[in-house]
Parts: C-alpha cells; structure tokens; sequence
C-alpha cells in the first residue's frame, strides 16, 4: 500500500518536473513547481516528516510560488522563448552530460546507503520534536536565519526601488 | 515502509532534472523554478537519510534550507525585475553586462 502511494507521488514529482523543463510558457512552469512542491510535501508526510509538509505546503506552494506568478504576470511579461537560438548544440550536449551526472550522483549515493549502518526506527517529525532541536542545539543557526531574512528584504526593497 | 534508498534515488533524479533545467533553459525565470527544484530534491535527499538514520537533525537541516530559499527566491526575482526594467529583455545569453 504504502509502495503504490510512493510510486504515484513519486510519479507525480517526476511528470512535474519534466512538465516545467519542457513547457515553453513560464506560467505552466510555475503551475507544474506547484504539483512539485505539494507532491513533495506528500512525500514528506509518508517519511513521518509532518512539520516539515505543513512549512513546505506555506512557504513553498504558498509563498514562493505565489512570488513567482505574481512576478510573471505583473512584473514580467511571460515570454515564451522564441528566436535563434544561438547555442543550440550546446543545449544539446546538455542532456548526455547530465546522464554522466545522474550516474555519479547515483554510485555516490548507493556507496552512502550501503555503508550506512543498519536502519533505526524513523523518528516523528512533529512540531515538538522539530522546536526541540531548533531551540536548543540549533539555537544560534535559528537566530542567524532572521539575520538572514531581514538581510533578504532590505536587499529586496534596495533592489526594486525606482530612481527618484 | 518503503525503503529509504527509493526516496534517495527519487531525489536524485529530481536533482538531475533540475539541472537540466538550468542548463537548457533561456528564461531566468524558469532557471530559478529549476534551482527550487534542485534544493527540494536535497530536501527530500536529507529527510530520507535522516529517518534511516534516526535522527531528527535532518529535518532541522532542512528547516535552514527552506529558510536559506526563501530568502534567495525574494532577492533572485527582484534581480530579475531590475535586469527586466533596465534591459527590457529576458534571456539569460543577452546578459553580457559583467562579461569582460
């Protein structure tokens, strides 16, 4: 039961990347990220990851999501990609380079996994559980991450404010 | 239960197919879309490898990234406005300006 729900979702994650990859218009890109991100989340879910599916579903499917069509359709002009393409073998060769890559990343992983010892018991990622560990050993990287954002939107609002 | 090492294998292919994205794209947008891709294929990569291992450190790993991105989607896209507003132009092959 719980291979059939991997298999879809993991079908569901794949469709929707090749779906944003192929797609000329960067609207339906962005609609298939959002079947992406929300299949992801459902994987998070059925690895006991339930924290993290909730802040995937807000920040991710809402917040960035809802950043990327709002740039497209009031900022950007969605263009679909038309003209010469002047590096088109290029793009090309593109494809044979990332299967050498995929094939690394593979035998890099399969050595991890196969080293690794024998598995635990999975772990709930609950909002306890998760807090707990923010909260204590990963106090000062938690408070960094404020740093980090306030950082982000005074970058932002420098960025897109027009000349007087 | 399936087995960690599937979840592992997905993201790599996701990962992979991200890349891909960024390498035979034009549009900055859709570069960007494919890099979410490829720091989710790491987020799925990480909780994996954490519940077979136990430990809830993956997932805080993961709250960081989350975090890390969603700062890098704001100030990425208000890049992406300003080149837009200066150039009037997306495609990421006219943007010579720091070429020398």
């Amino acid at each position: 039961m719980s291979l059939v729900v991997f298999v879809t979702l993991a079908l569901l994650v794949i469709g929707s990347a090749a779906g944003l990859i192929l797609r000329r218009n960067p609207i339906h890109g962005a609609l298939f990220l959002v079947i992406n991100l929300a299949s992801v989340a459902a994987l998070f879910l059925t690895l006991r990851a339930e924290f993290l599916a909730a802040v995937q579903v807000i920040v991710y499917a809402g917040a960035i999501a809802v950043l990327f069509i709002f740039a497209i359709m009031v900022l950007i002009p969605g263009r679909e990609e038309t003209g010469p393409d002047a590096l088109r073998s290029q793009r090309w060769a593109a494809v044979p380079l990332v299967g050498v890559f995929l094939i690394l990343v593979a035998l890099a992983l399969r050595s991890i996994t196969l080293s690794s010892p024998a598995r635990e018991p999975a772990v709930a990622g609950g909002v306890e559980a998760i807090g707990r560990v923010l909260f204590t050993d990963y106090l000062f990287p938690f408070e960094l991450t404020s740093v980090l954002l306030l950082a982000a939107i005074v970058g932002v609002m420098a960025l897109t404010k027009r000349r007087a | 239960m399936v087995p960690e090492s599937y979840y592992v294998a997905l993201s790599a292919v996701l990962f992979s197919m991200g890349v891909l994205g960024v390498l035979v794209r034009r549009n900055p947008l859709v570069i960007f879309m494919s890099i979410e891709l490829m720091l989710n294929a790491s987020n799925l990569a990480l909780v994996a490898l954490g519940q077979r291992h136990g430990t809830i450190e993956g997932q805080a790993l993961v709250f960081f990234v989350m975090c890390v991105a969603a700062a890098e989607v704001a100030v990425g896209l208000a890049i992406i406005v300003a080149i837009f507003r200066l150039r009037r132009r997306l495609s990421v092959d006219e943007l010579t300006l720091m070429r020398w």
